[in-house]
């Protein structure tokens, strides 16, 4: 049931994009790129398009590097400022939904504390298209989609290749090690299946409680040992504790989980020297990463934030250029 | 003879056996091959059906007090007869909880109104609140026979205990919600593979499995008889079956979603598929169809929840949980049966004999005023009848439903089996599927 292309379709999650549909978005990712050093800092590939911005969670990054994708792409964005809406109010997600949709718009980026908020979202509305910008504990595609075009970008840099031109060939084999709080994690679950849909080879790492359930059937292997699987690791990806999501019980502190799964100064040290350090952020210094690593040679991360751009233009144009007028 | 029931099979200890039952007064008169029928009596065509005691569901949400918008006692019992019930027991979480006599009073004297026959199962701690217990004597007195505070199970073992010392004395039996809501963490799924997927938080079957166990044992303790309601993981049901083995007072049911559906139903997150206990995996349904076959399961019941559409469509996780039962679980039942094939002794025993002795109402009942139910097909018996046609096919439609609510998750399915006439005490309340 793989999915060959996001165009003119929703993007709700990338546990069945294919990997040639995968490698789409990236390559048109990097065309994007170029659009960011421009004096002019904008295309109109989407002009006449309205893209509705709709966050019930907080976001900082994501919010508003999807804002700024659209206005590259001269798009109409609609950005419903929840907290002060008629959600307030008790509006139910489909009328706040069909309310948008009756001003007439294109695409709807979501993100919800509710797993499958993005689903229900494109069975309310079947002819608007919908990215999900995060639900719940469920997926975060963008997020995976740029941590993958972030990634290729660094190890093609590397092996001074373009990222187009290598294909999915630099993640065969490529040893991607995820760490922290995966249960509650929605990026963990869309690095997952991008990384392995690209032929990485992916371990995680976790206490036992922040495991997800079920675990065993993820295409994955799960380590016991983390300072071991630091040594062997191409890239390691941290994810912080949700705590507004219940993790704070699940582990006796802060403290200990540093001490357990934080990527301190020493196992940084662990590190082949060609490893990289990536985060989604929010990034928590000293829990889950420690200061000075977050800010080392080998941290992607204002990378990973930058890309933000470039591949939600990307998600965007793709996902609403491939859409008829007349299918609305 | 006032009316005849012509044609049908009439179902008996030796298998359906071809037979016309008069009624007069309330009461099966005659049973008997080309009975004659004076020219002024009614007749109702049983041709092809069976004729078996009117089904008796001991798990029903009528939401009455509190949220008529879902479910109204009358609109409840309509869609009770239109499944070929006659009598339900109706569940005591309404708001307020159904905890004094006074309360008991109200929902029977609403009950002696509807057209089947509503028996009220009471709250087992005050408030449902599991922590004092409910005037469960005040209530016995009004014919109540069935304790429960559904919903949730009593989460504190020592009320628990209490309780059923304390029913035992009264000839109560205890019903539990079994799933322990601490292990279950505010889950809103089976917990496993596909939860994890999901990033839906899960409420592991252990949850019900310990809960059952624990229950199991104060049965022991006390001798107070104890039901297991909405029974949905294998893991459980292998310990009731044990623990019947034994000799302890235990009986079972389970509903017709946990036979008919599983956990990849909810993989669309839509909340027309979320209840409690959740929908299990694949292994655990085929566990409790061959535990329906194999007689380990004493009664399928439907945990008829209705909700208003305002409430069930939201997010998953925010949606109660809860699904329409009373109108396709005869259907179902039969379904699991294995259909055609299935035999009509087990068919009454699981949905009328044995849940009309689990909730008392085998024998006619002065205090509650309600006639006997799920007996035999025989003069001088309650004429509590349903004319049932196994073969019939038809299509579950959300906008074909008696009940307030929509919430079916079987719309678009094809049934076989359904009601073609009921009698409650005597009267006709569904003639060819149209009430009277």
């Amino acid at each position: 049931m793989s999915v060959a292309s996001i165009r003119g379709r929703s993007l709700l999650g990338l546990a069945d994009l294919s990997r040639e549909g995968v490698l789409e978005v990236l390559d048109t990712a990097e065309t994007f790129v170029e659009v960011h050093s421009r004096e002019v800092k904008k295309v109109p590939a989407l002009r006449g398009r309205v893209v509705a911005s709709l966050f019930y969670e907080e976001s900082t990054r994501t919010r508003l590097s999807f804002e700024t994708a659209a206005k590259r792409l001269s798009a109409d964005v609609l950005s419903l400022a929840v907290a002060s809406s008629s959600v307030k109010k008790g509006e139910s997600l489909r009328d706040t939904i069909a309310t948008i949709d009756a001003l007439g718009i294109d695409a709807v980026v979501m993100r919800h504390a509710a797993s499958g908020a993005a689903e229900a979202v494109a069975r309310y509305v079947p002819h608007v298209r919908v990215i999900n910008a995060g639900d719940g504990l469920h997926q975060h595609p963008t997020q995976g989609l740029l941590d993958a075009f972030t990634l290729r970008q660094a190890l093609a840099e590397r092996a001074g290749v373009s990222g187009p031109d290598s294909g999915a060939s630099l993640f065969a084999g490529l040893n991607v090690l995820i760490v922290g709080d995966i249960r509650h994690s929605r990026v963990a679950r869309s690095d997952v299946a991008v990384y392995t849909t690209l032929g990485a080879r992916v371990r995680l790492a976790a206490p036992g409680t922040l495991l997800p359930p079920g675990v065993a059937s993820w295409p994955v292997e799960v380590v016991d040992d983390l300072d071991a699987a630091l040594t062997e690791a191409d890239v390691v990806c941290l994810l912080r504790l949700q705590r507004e999501r219940g993790s704070g019980t699940f582990v006796p502190g802060l403290a200990e989980f540093t001490r357990t799964h934080g990527l301190t100064v020493e196992r940084h040290a662990r590190l082949r020297p060609t490893a990289f350090v990536m985060h989604p952020g929010p990034m928590i210094r000293g829990v889950e990463i420690d200061s000075a690593v977050a800010d080392a040679p080998n941290a992607l991360v204002e990378r990973q934030v930058a890309n933000g751009v470039p591949v939600r233009m990307a998600v965007l144009y793709l996902t609403i250029a491939g859409l008829g007028r007349e299918a609305g | 003879m006032r009316l005849v029931v012509r044609g049908g099979e009439v179902v008996g200890p030796d298998g359906p056996v071809r037979a016309d039952v008069g009624v007069e007064d309330g009461r099966i008169v005659v049973v008997g091959p080309d009975l004659e029928a004076p020219g002024d009596a009614r007749i109702v065509d049983a041709t092809g059906c069976w004729v078996g005691p009117g089904l008796v569901d001991l798990h029903a949400h009528l939401r009455e007090p509190g949220h008529e918008e879902a479910e109204t006692i009358e609109s409840g019992a309509r869609a009770a007869a239109r499944g070929g019930y006659s009598a339900v027991v109706a569940m005591p979480n309404t708001e307020p909880a159904l905890d004094t006599a006074a309360m008991v009073a109200f929902v029977q004297a609403r009950g002696r109104e509807a057209c089947v026959e509503v028996a009220v199962a009471g709250a087992v701690t005050q408030g449902r609140r599991g922590e004092l217990l409910a005037p469960m004597a005040e209530m016995a007195a009004l014919g109540v026979r069935l304790f429960t505070d559904d919903g949730r199970g009593v989460e504190d073992p020592l009320v628990l205990r209490r309780a059923m010392e304390y029913a035992r004395g009264l000839g109560a039996r205890i019903a539990e919600h079994c799933e322990d809501e601490r292990l279950a963490a505010g889950g809103v799924m089976h917990e496993g593979a596909l939860s994890g997927r999901l990033g839906l938080v899960g409420r592991p079957a252990l949850a019900e499995e310990l809960m059952v166990a624990r229950d199991l044992e104060l049965a022991r303790l006390t001798g107070c008889p104890l039901h297991v309601m909405h029974l949905s993981s294998a893991r459980a049901l292998t310990l009731v079956v044990a623990a019947r083995a034994e000799g302890l007072p235990v009986t079972c049911e389970v509903t017709p979603h946990h036979l008919t559906l599983d956990e990849t139903a909810v993989e669309g997150y839509d909340p027309l598929f979320k209840v409690h206990p959740p929908l299990r995996p694949r292994a655990d349904v085929e566990a409790l169809v061959a535990g329906l076959a194999g007689g380990a399961i004493d009664a399928v019941a439907t945990d008829h929840a209705p909700h208003a559409p305002e409430t069930k469509d939201r997010t998953f996780d925010e949606a109660p949980p809860g699904m329409l039962g009373l109108e396709h679980a005869a259907a179902l039942t039969l379904e699991a049966l294995g259909g055609a094939a299935a035999s009509a002794a087990a068919f009454f025993a699981l949905l009328s004999r044995h849940p009309a002795r689990i909730a008392g109402l085998d024998v006619a009942d002065p205090r509650s005023g309600l006639g006997a139910h799920g007996g035999r097909v025989a003069a001088g018996e309650d004429a509590n009848l349903v004319v049932f046609d196994p073969r019939r096919r038809w299509r579950a439609s959300r906008e074909d439903l008696a009940s307030r609510a929509r919430n079916t998750p079987y719309h678009g399915r094809e049934l076989t089996g359904r009601a073609r006439a009921l009698l409650v005490a005597g009267r006709v309340v569904l003639d060819a599927e149209e009430l009277a």
